[in-house]
């Protein structure tokens, strides 16, 4: 899932300083998993602003609500009184709710209140670890379930560099070695194999390297008929 | 500005926190009526938004009062009480405001004396710090 974190509240207050009526969105998904934009989260944010527009004496009013899920347009539309009545729409969703935002109304300032930081998992309770890159060439079944561009810090693709030491990586002590890792799993696997498996250098044009990525789906886009009938319905 | 009783809000779990309120009542030791009690589950029930809130809705200071750490009633929710009011107090910093307007204190059933001290110190610090907004913050 995709795993952010709350930037500090005075980077958020200087965002929406120059505005009266702020309307603050969180979501459901990832974002209440990781314990960045759930309700909680949004309850304790739009909390403390108001009390540092108190403290300041002046007036600024504060709305909070959760969506559902801040990427998708249906959800968005659901709280469309809110973000049109509002002077600016912080959105404690990663990026790409607030791009949503943004996107479905150009007019309307939209400001993140979270930093976007990675896809990653939920390692223990308030531990998430980044383990994926969305590189567009998942090469994970050659490496013992273990991506090493995402989990080593030089993302080598043919085994550790000289700065692997004791299972663990010379940028930080605390992280462990992809390849490490990769070597006891494919040892626990009996596929030792793979390691002597050379890997030709990646072809990153499936990355963002190669530009924004569009994935489509012709057979479950809709006709212009579909969306005719769609359009009427509603 | 005028003067004004200052507000102050206790969240108290209902096993050694009201218990230690109640011993506290019935030694006959007196707590400031600016005091207002809320009995919660546990202390782990207390989430940082019901300690903004109270601020918010015009408390000068909020408290937390569990059971002891080593012997909470539900084993460890003194201590998840401790990390949000910490948390709590961490997002007070990042706006302005003083920190010390959210505590968390233990307290055991028998240790009546301890609710007196509590209040007292907390009224203090109302008192010191006046009204959220009082003393012009931030600017």
């Amino acid at each position: 899932m995709i795993i952010a974190e709350r930037k500090p509240l005075g980077e958020i207050a200087m965002m929406v300083a120059p505005h009266e009526k702020v309307t603050v969105i969180g979501c459901r998904s990832c974002v209440a998993i990781c314990l960045a934009g759930g309700e909680k989260e949004v309850d304790t944010l739009v909390s403390a602003m108001k009390l540092k527009s108190m403290n300041e004496g002046r007036t600024q009013y504060f709305d909070g609500f959760v969506l559902e899920r801040q990427c998708e347009k249906e959800w968005v539309k659901e709280v469309e009184d809110k973000i049109l009545a509002a002077d600016v729409v912080l959105s404690m969703s990663c990026s790409l709710g607030a791009q949503t935002i943004g996107d479905l109304y150009p007019e309307k300032i939209v400001v993140p209140g979270l930093n976007t930081a990675m896809f990653g998992v939920p390692e223990e309770q308030g531990v998430w670890s980044e383990k994926c890159l969305g590189c567009g060439d998942c090469i994970i079944h050659t490496t013992g379930g273990i991506c090493p561009i995402a989990r080593c810090a030089k993302s080598m693709l043919n085994g550790p560099c000289g700065g692997s030491s004791n299972g663990h990586c010379e940028v930080n002590l605390e992280i462990e070695c992809a390849w490490y890792a990769i070597y006891e799993r494919l040892k626990l696997q009996d596929r030792l194999d793979l390691m002597d498996t050379v890997r030709p250098p990646k072809e990153w044009s499936t990355s963002h390297s190669g530009g924004r990525r569009v994935i489509v789906r012709e057979d479950a886009k809709l006709t212009p008929h579909q969306i005719r009938g769609k359009e009427a319905s509603l | 500005m005028p003067d004004r009783e200052p507000k102050i809000v206790g969240f108290c779990c209902e096993k050694h926190g009201i218990d230690s309120v109640d011993l506290a009542a019935r030694s006959g030791r007196q707590y400031d009526s600016s005091i207002r009690l809320v009995r919660v589950p546990c202390t782990g029930r207390v989430d940082g938004t019901h300690l903004l809130k109270a601020l918010e809705e015009g408390a000068d200071a909020v408290f937390v009062l569990g059971c002891l750490e080593k012997n909470c009633y539900y084993d460890t929710g003194s201590i998840e009480g401790r990390k949000r009011v910490a948390y709590v107090k961490s997002m007070l910093s990042e706006v302005g405001i003083e920190p010390e307007r959210v505590e968390m204190f233990n307290a055991s059933s028998s240790m009546s004396w301890k609710f007196s001290e509590i209040a007292s110190n907390m009224v203090k610090v109302a008192a010191r710090l006046g009204p959220i907004g009082s003393r012009g913050g931030g600017r």
